[in-house]
């Protein structure tokens, strides 16, 4: 199978320190895979490049078989990757439905004039993407939330909203950064089914996440990073055991 | 805060509430005999044509920007020297008489019983608020790259160039400025103008547009563009991550909001028959701004309304010689007690917020 998502060497440097150094790896259509790794192991500047949040110094990212290293956010999004962040970035003074709507922006045309005129085109085009972003919100269980103000929200019901706004836009990829933080033991349990069940619906998953027990129960493949290198990819099992990833990742919590 | 969640309010109904009261107001100076006020009424309007853009950039593009009286004077000038210039001289050249043969030219008797060849108002109106824009477009590419107070600096070094060119040039009147600029026709034989006797009808005309203004404003911000602003303004990260072009957007919203200074600028101009570079001046962009802090960010109402007052109040003089300390002032003021505008305050905290600014924070215990 072609691989979907292929990142080829990729390094990138903060000034003096070395966050990500020519990581390799491939993601299938179809599959979920997590990356893990110690605080400052390079998951999020890896993240950031995927999304075009950063550029790699060196080092080629493809998708679909286009490149898509350097490319801005935007533009990486209109390729069909979406993302979630690490610390919640939901739109103040926006209801959580309007959030939800944001994330339909590139499913829909209408522009400056279509908007201004108010046109039939641009108000039709509108209730389509509400009556999308419900569906999206009531298939995440959140449809109750539609009218609240997002950034007011309980934190796994922030969560909850940025996921379904990444879920919008119906991306082929969704890259999910650290999804279980701040959840507690019952919601990361019900993200996990979720998850899986984004996944079913036909969207590839690569996540972060440091809550082993979620990335065991429900990821394909799990890459782990040390000091910005690739130390081990493999299914959940074999990486569980390999003594590298036990002595600087696992080993820390389990001995 | 802000109320979150922007109700599914009835726009055209509101539009059409404000030109009831735009119309009460007229009927109420006529039977109390003070039409003269509609004077300062009429020019308060055309100013907020101005605010209310930059009320959409500030407000829910969450763009500052200090030089739009640079945009309003572009307009404003343009304008004028295309309708008072003579072109009799340049009567043979191509470009002047394709635009001759097109009708946007205009002879007209000049003061003094001569004759001058000039561009029609709607023309010359037209191609200043153009101008404007593409100046707006030009300066926009590399100065919206900007944040915060880098973006307030740039453009107001922006502003401070439109005055100082028409304060220095000698064509558009130098400190004088440009006068005798004539009417602007418009269409059952109206026209814009300062002539008493078309007052009510030129204050019809600026409410009108002005309302117009509005409702395409309002229509915008609940648009799927609007919507896109307003997530700008709230995380632009999270924006861009959801394939939002926000340098685009910003480009076209401050574009926008030139276009309707400029409108604003060429408009007032035909209302004053001139305008001089106090028009272009930073203290009036300041003002804008001070409108629109207390109208309130992302509130296109409360900006109108504010706008309206204050315009009017500072147009007819009641802020005497400390007009711009005033308006300096309001700007502190709101900055520091009520940044989200006065219409968002409750009193009650208000006073909370004041009581705590003026008690001194509490030592440190050892």
């Amino acid at each position: 199978m072609t691989p979907f998502l292929e990142v080829s060497g990729v390094s990138k440097r903060f000034g003096g320190v070395q966050a990500v150094s020519g990581v390799s790896f491939r993601l299938g259509q179809g599959m979920i895979k997590a990356v893990i790794g110690p605080n400052g192991a390079g998951k999020t500047t890896l993240f950031n490049m995927v999304s075009g949040f950063a550029a790699p110094d060196r080092g080629t990212i493809t998708f679909g078989g286009h490149p898509i290293h350097g490319q801005k956010p935007h533009q990486v999004a209109a390729r069909g990757i979406s993302r979630t962040f690490q610390n919640i970035r939901l739109f103040e003074h926006l209801s959580a439905l309007e959030n939800v709507m944001v994330g339909r922006h590139l499913r829909s045309r209408a522009g400056f004039l279509a908007g201004m005129l108010d046109l039939g085109r641009a108000r039709r085009e509108a209730a389509a993407v509400r009556a999308r972003s419900l569906e999206v919100m009531a298939f995440l269980g959140i449809e109750g939330l539609a009218d609240a103000e997002a950034t007011s929200l309980a934190y796994g019901q922030q969560r909850a909203v940025e996921l379904a706004r990444a879920l919008a836009s119906d991306p082929a990829l969704v890259l999910l950064d650290e999804p279980a933080a701040g959840l507690n033991m019952r919601e990361t349990r019900d993200l996990a089914g979720l998850i899986t069940r984004v996944r079913d619906r036909g969207v590839t998953v690569l996540l972060v996440e440091h809550d082993m027990s979620l990335v065991m129960e429900i990821c394909d493949e799990v890459l782990v990073l040390s000091y910005g290198e690739k130390i081990a990819e493999a299914d959940p099992r074999t990486v569980q055991r390999d003594p590298q990833v036990v002595k600087v990742y696992l080993g820390e919590e389990e001995c | 805060m802000r109320p979150a969640v922007t109700p599914p309010v009835n726009r055209y109904g509101h539009v059409g509430l404000f030109l009831a009261g735009a119309a009460a107001l007229q009927l109420a100076t006529a039977a109390t005999g003070k039409a003269f006020l509609l004077t300062q009424l009429t020019m308060s309007a055309y100013y907020t044509l101005a605010v209310v853009g930059i009320s959409l950039l500030m407000g829910y593009a969450g763009q500052i920007s200090l030089g739009h009286a640079g945009f309003f004077a572009v307009g404003g000038y343009g304008s004028a020297v295309l309708t008072t210039l003579d072109l009799t001289p340049w009567r043979a050249q191509p470009l002047v008489a394709v635009a001759g043969r097109l009708g946007l030219l205009l002879a007209h008797a000049d003061p003094y019983g001569g004759e001058l060849l000039v561009v029609q108002p709607a023309a010359a109106g037209l191609l200043a608020v153009l101008l404007a824009m593409a100046l707006a477009f030009l300066i926009g590419i590399p100065v919206l790259k900007l944040k915060g107070h880098y973006l307030a600096m740039a453009t107001l070094g922006v502003g401070t160039i439109v005055y100082s060119i028409a304060l220095g040039t000698q064509w558009l009147g130098a400190a004088d400025g440009i006068a005798a600029v004539p009417p602007f026709p418009l269409p059952l034989g109206a026209e814009v103008s300062g002539r008493a006797a078309g007052r009510v009808t030129n204050y019809y005309v600026a409410v009108a547009l002005l309302a117009a203004a509005m409702l395409l404003l309002l229509n915008l911000v609940q648009s799927r563009v609007g919507r896109a602003l307003r997530a700008i303004h709230g995380a632009e990260d999270a924006a861009s991550a959801m394939g939002v072009d926000t340098a685009d957007l910003k480009l076209k919203t401050f574009v926008l909001s030139a276009a309707l200074a400029a409108v604003a600028g060429v408009f007032l101009t035909h209302y004053n028959g001139g305008i001089g570079p106090s028009e272009a001046s930073v203290m009036k962009s300041v003002k804008y701004m001070a409108i629109v802090a207390v109208g309130g960010m992302g509130s296109l109402w409360g900006t109108l309304g504010m706008s309206l007052t204050l315009n009017f109040l500072s147009l007819r003089g009641y802020f005497g010689i400390y007009d711009d300390a005033v308006f300096g002032l309001i700007l502190v003021g709101m900055m520091l007690f009520a940044p989200q505008g006065l219409l968002a305050l409750e009193p009650r905290r208000a006073l909370a917020a004041l009581r705590l600014r003026l008690r001194p924070a509490p030592e440190e215990p050892r």
